[in-house]
């Protein structure tokens, strides 16, 4: 039992007290390090998210320059007289991504209440699985899938990459929705279904209200997953530069028209595609917002 | 063991990267991609050396080898000898072949349907909707036409096989020519976009009542259903190999400056108005000399021992004396040492 240790470099012995200033000094300096090291990472990503704001801004500048505002509200697509409008992209990514949510957000909440509450014990698993890898299929898979069996049905058009948009998102959906039911006390639950409410009416006025803000933000994941999606939906949604009036005509998508013509593009045509690409950005940051908004609203009311 | 485990990391990136030290790099055309990808096969096998080819199409090939990021860059577009001397680069024709109108009907076969310069273009201008329109009953009064809405298909990226395309619709239809010109990104009045001929191909096949444009080979690998044409004489037109040649024998290569020449709608009795010619830009002073070295060693042997590989996908080899043109201008131009 040695309550004296040697001091490696000078070989004199140390005394308790100065055993422990060295201990102490050294976990200062590993809290120190581990402090710097995890900060650094932080200031990474702030880093990072910075320059790619920088660098599109600074690629689109000529564009923005050229258009001005126009750009945002003209429809003409011309790569021979260098002229660019956004309005026919950035209608098809939000009417695709709208349609999308609209079809999947009631199948996702459906299926996530089903596990929850109806399903009987032994298909709870597979069930679970079975969701979970379909979010974890590449959406490139899922393009080629609805290339082969949902345009022939459908044609090229908004309605199809809708369709393969809202099978994308529904997977994220439902796996968010189904972990934020399951924190709902059991309690609440059996106190509802013991005054006599239908497992519908439980869902809707306890485990809903009980989990919006989990919902509200597992709604807007998919929404986000939608807008930015880019191969899936350049296989099916027929790459046209066109407002049509109905859904079941081609269009395109802001992603979409970035990953067919940049390659190509160059001057002003590029820096028109990098113009896109910061409007989609700033399209994705308006809906997250949005979402922190409506979640803001949403405790506040409920006085949480 | 930590340092064993890194060299031996450090040996096996070492014999991957330097087994593809050899490969030579291209971009761009997806009209000759058949022939290039066979000729690049046939290559290795004879030589060991690889060919490591993009299709990206003709656009992105022409930006690829602007942006040197590659050795040589493949286009159906030609330069004119003005952008050659002004980008450094030097262009010749590799290969010639066919572009053909496929289409998508039940109970249609490949060459029961005849169409004509101008009704394409109304085609494609969105005039002609139907398949039993008037104009295609009266160049097919026999062919069974239903009367099923017609889903136009093209490219939506920057395509050589765009350009010649809409280069004979410019010059068989006043209307195209005032509305959209002759161009590698047209703006396309109707129609549905896909990425490549083989993107065209495929949409073509899975939807009922399309039609396209495709180099004759996509036709016949993906058995697609192509028609036959009406000519600049006048005559019923097959895409065939004598078809092409005889509307490549128009091309006065030799007159070319810098080898400028497209070869749409050219006379003959018996030529196919959509022939077309597939160049290669390499620069004349090269960054790396000794890949340069290489691909010219390629295209050379492709010039020698190809030609068959070639005739077998339907495309025409260069004529001999357009061959020794080539090499002679490699020669003064290319510095390669």
């Amino acid at each position: 039992m040695a309550d004296v240790t040697l001091n490696a470099a000078t070989g004199k012995s140390l005394s308790i007290e100065e055993q422990r200033l060295s201990a102490i000094n050294s976990f200062r300096f590993a809290d120190r390090t581990f402090h710097n090291i995890t900060f650094a990472a932080a200031l990474f990503v702030l880093i990072l998210l910075g320059s790619i704001i920088v660098s599109l801004i600074v690629g689109a500048l000529p564009a923005i320059e050229k258009f001005g505002f126009g750009f945002l509200y003209s429809e003409r697509w011309s790569v021979n007289k260098e002229i660019f409008g956004a309005l026919s992209p950035i209608y098809g990514t939000v009417m695709t991504s709208l349609i999308a949510m609209l079809i999947a957000v009631p199948v996702s909440l459906g299926i996530a209440i089903f596990l929850t509450e109806l399903c009987p014990m032994p298909l709870r698993r597979p069930i679970g699985i079975a969701i979970e890898l379909l979010a974890g299929i590449p959406s490139i898979i899922y393009g080629i899938w609805g290339f082969f069996t949902l345009t022939p049905i459908f044609g090229q058009t908004l309605l199809t990459a809708s369709l393969i948009l809202a099978i994308m998102v529904l997977p994220f959906v439902t796996a968010i929705s189904r972990d934020v039911f399951l924190t709902v006390p059991q309690v609440l639950r059996e106190a509802a279904f013991g005054v006599g409410c239908m497992t519908w009416e439980v869902a809707r006025s306890i485990v809903l209200p009980y989990t919006r803000v989990g919902v509200v933000g597992g709604v807007m994941l998919g929404l986000g997953r939608a807008l930015g999606e880019t191969m899936a939906v350049t296989f099916v949604i027929g790459n046209a530069h066109t407002i049509a009036g109905s859904i079941f005509e081609p269009a395109t998508t802001i992603s979409a028209t970035i990953a067919n013509e940049f390659q190509e593009s160059d001057g002003i045509y590029r820096a028109a595609l990098l113009e896109l690409g910061l409007l989609l950005f700033v399209i994705t940051f308006i809906v997250l917002a949005v979402a922190r908004i409506m979640l803001l609203r949403l405790e506040r009311k409920a006085g949480a | 063991m930590f340092l064993r485990s890194l060299s031996g990391a450090a040996i096996f990136i070492a014999s991957v990267v330097g087994a593809n030290a050899a490969d030579i790099s291209g971009a761009g055309a997806t009209f000759p991609f058949p022939l290039y990808a066979k000729w690049a096969e046939t290559y290795k096998k004879d030589t060991g050396n690889g060919l490591n080819y993009q299709a990206i199409g003709s656009g992105g090939g022409i930006k690829a080898i602007q942006a040197k990021t590659v050795t040589f860059g493949a286009s159906d577009i030609p330069q004119t000898a003005e952008i050659q001397a002004k980008s450094g680069l030097v262009q010749w024709p590799m290969v010639m072949g066919g572009i053909v109108a496929v289409v998508n009907i039940d109970g249609v076969k490949s060459g029961d349907l005849v169409i004509d310069g101008q009704t394409l273009a109304d085609i494609y201008l969105g005039k002609i909707t139907s398949w039993d329109d008037a104009a295609l009953k009266k160049l097919n009064p026999d062919a069974k036409l239903p009367s099923a809405p017609i889903k136009v298909v093209h490219r939506a990226d920057g395509s050589g096989t765009s350009f010649n395309f809409t280069n004979y619709l410019d010059k068989v239809s006043p209307e195209w020519h005032d509305k959209v010109g002759a161009s590698q990104s047209p703006e396309w009045p109707i129609g549905v976009g896909a990425k490549g001929n083989d993107g065209v191909s495929g949409t073509v096949g899975q939807t009922k009542g399309a039609i396209g444009y495709v180099e004759y080979a996509y036709a016949k690998q993906q058995k697609l259903i192509y028609t036959d044409m009406v000519n600049k004489d006048g005559k019923k037109v097959e895409p065939t190999v004598a078809a092409f040649q005889s509307a490549a024998s128009n091309a006065k290569w030799s007159e070319a400056n810098g080898y400028y020449e497209v070869l749409t709608d050219e006379p003959g009795a018996e030529s196919w108005p959509l022939t077309a010619a597939t160049f290669i830009l390499m620069y004349k002073e090269p960054v790396d000399k000794a890949a340069s070295a290489e691909a010219l060693k390629f295209f050379d042997w492709a010039f020698a021992s190809g030609g068959k590989i070639a005739e077998d996908l339907d495309y025409i080899p260069m004529p001999a004396a357009v061959v020794t043109q080539i090499k002679a201008t490699w020669a003064s131009q290319i510095k390669t040492k």
